[in-house]
């Protein structure tokens, strides 16, 4: 079987600043992967460049098989989703309106959002906790509640794939475990996969099976999470000692 | 029904209502059954020539011009994603203007008039494009700084042509830069290119909403972003051309129609393209017409009514929007 996602060979820079070469990555059905990596070393670039958005420099980045860029943008939609660092909104809207440009990859030109959207994008909503909130201007509310309502939409778009910058920012410490919780449980039980950028070396190691470790200079480790995570890896990726330990049989990682 | 929808229907009333005031008020003022009987047909002699062959025309490509302005200006803030953006924001009325005050200057009217303008304004959608184009990335930002540096510099074209010009042909060229509906006779391609824009933008309507949210986003979404903003581009200008070549630069209609309308409607282009085109449109022919009568014979143009009609209102919907 194919993978879902899978790279060959690829080379992306930044800046004249290579990220990777010659990187070969395959992502599966069910699996969740961390990206770690110092501030500014290509995390996100990397993540736009899996997603379609950036062309890579050599290389190809296939989804099912098929290379992304022989596909329709809205093909590409229909099994893609990307969680973004920054949301923008110049115009006013309320929640409900954002959520719904969720379901723009299934509708056609002229079609206008239905019952069933509508009840998707409430259940989504609900899901991340923001029922309440339906007809709020997005402009009022919170850094954190921007967050989940981007999640809410990327869950309507509901795509195979979640490529993931930073999901739990601006979240507090419950609402990282229920909406992690939330995305993790649908790569279990619905066969979907999830990459996800993150600092907090402590919910990649609870929630990913397999993470990517980017050195810079084009150096690169991926693998099971139990293989690459240890301390000699991450203390070389962050150029700062890190102790690991265990808590209720979990791994904890403890900075120097 | 969504209120929204009652909202569109309600346009079209104010945009039929401000043609039938447009076609009724002047310095003669024809009565409703006579109005009446002028337009079924009947009804011979100096009143059915007035309202047929003088206010009508005019009327109607006051509402063309309107209308096209509205709706650039809308497309032109999703575009750049900048609420503030307005058509004349990227030049092009500037090398309109450039090419209209140049004929004048030369002496030569009616048809070398409007091609020039026409031409100018094209030059400019060109440059502009061509410049933002460039090497690189396309961005939203690019444009819009090539699009403003390119408008300083008609800018002083304008100013370096009006310090050479006579005086007997100042007054003229002062009027067209106002915007005036005086010389404009022949409605038909305003008409049209309103319809081309609308049937041209309208099946774009939700991706524009999608890419309001940011270029990412929409890439992410299933928008293919850079034939989308080539696309927009060349409607939005091409409204303006048409729309500065009819009536010379009328301001604050294609950036105060389209906000009004945000502020009632929300941000759906779906509803709010064709909004803005029947309000621009009805903004323009009831600004025209109060143009024409509140100081006749003396005619004012009709970029100081709108300016004059618009900024309160505007005004007064921003302060009460932010409670």
């Amino acid at each position: 079987m194919t993978a879902l996602l899978q790279t060959r060979g690829l080379e992306v820079a930044i800046a004249g600043k290579c990220i990777c070469r010659g990187f070969d990555l395959a992502i599966e059905r069910g699996q969740c992967w961390g990206m770690l990596g110092r501030n500014g070393i290509g995390k996100t670039t990397l993540l736009h460049t899996l997603a379609g958005l950036r062309a890579p420099l050599a290389g190809a980045t296939l989804l099912e098989g098929v290379t992304l860029d022989t596909l329709p943008r809205r093909r590409i939609a229909q099994s893609i989703g990307v969680l973004f660092q920054h949301s923008e909104d110049p115009f006013p809207g309320t929640v409900l309106e954002t959520v719904l440009i969720g379901r723009h990859p299934y509708l056609a030109a002229w079609q206008w959002e239905g019952a069933e959207d509508r009840r998707r994008a409430q259940q989504a909503l609900a899901a991340v906790g923001m029922e309440e909130m339906m007809d709020r201007q997005v402009a009022t509310l919170s850094g954190g509640e921007r967050q989940r309502l981007a999640i809410a939409t990327l869950l309507i778009q509901e795509p195979r794939l979640m490529l993931l910058d930073e999901p739990a920012n601006h979240l507090d410490l419950h609402h990282q475990i229920a909406i992690l919780d939330l995305l993790a449980g649908q790569v279990r039980d619905e066969g979907r996969a999830l990459l996800m950028i993150g600092h907090d070396l402590n919910l990649t190691a609870r929630y990913c099976d397999h993470a990517l470790l980017l050195f810079g200079e084009g150096e690169t480790l991926c693998g099971e999470v139990a293989e690459v995570l240890t301390e000699s890896h991450l203390e070389r990726l962050y150029g700062h000692p890190i102790r690991c330990a265990e808590v209720k049989g979990r791994r904890v990682f403890v900075a120097g | 029904m969504r209120p929204s929808w009652w909202l569109l229907a309600g346009l079209l009333l104010l945009s039929v209502a401000s043609l039938i005031f447009a076609l009724a008020a002047g310095s003669v003022t024809i009565a409703w059954p006579e109005l009446w009987a002028i337009v079924n047909g009947g009804e011979e002699g100096l009143g059915r020539s007035l309202v047929l062959e003088l206010r009508l025309p005019r009327a109607l490509a006051a509402f063309a011009t309107g209308g096209m302005l509205a709706l650039a200006g809308a497309l032109m803030q999703v575009l750049l994603r900048n609420p503030l953006a307005d058509p004349y924001i990227l030049g092009i009325s500037g090398g309109a203007a450039v090419g209209a005050l140049l004929t004048m200057l030369l002496g030569a009217g009616g048809m070398w008039l409007t091609g020039s303008a026409f031409g100018g304004a094209l030059l400019s959608m060109l440059l502009v494009f061509a410049l933002a184009h460039g090497r690189g990335s396309w961005t939203a930002t690019r444009l819009l700084l090539t699009g403003v540096v390119v408008a300083a510099g008609w800018g002083a074209l304008i100013s370096l042509i009006l310090s050479l010009s006579p005086d007997a042909q100042l007054r003229g060229m002062l009027f067209w830069l106002m915007g005036d509906l005086s010389h404009a006779d022949d409605p038909w391609p305003g008409l049209l290119v309103l319809a081309l824009g609308l049937g041209l933008s309208l099946p774009l309507a939700r991706n524009l909403n999608v890419l309001s949210r940011g270029e990412l986003q929409a890439g992410a979404l299933g928008v293919a972003v850079g034939p989308l903003r080539v696309r927009v581009y060349l409607i939005a200008s091409l409204l303006t051309a048409v729309a500065v070549t009819t009536a010379g630069s009328v301001g604050f209609v294609g950036l105060i129609v389209p906000h009004l309308l945000r502020l009632v409607l929300g941000n759906d282009q779906r509803l709010l393209l064709p909004a803005s085109a029947l309000l621009g449109g009805s903004l323009l022919t009831l600004a025209d017409t109060l143009a024409r009568t509140v100081a006749a014979p003396q005619q004012l143009p009709v970029g100081v009514i709108t300016a004059l009609l618009g900024v309160p209102v505007f005004l007064y919907l921003l302060s009460r929007s932010h409670r």
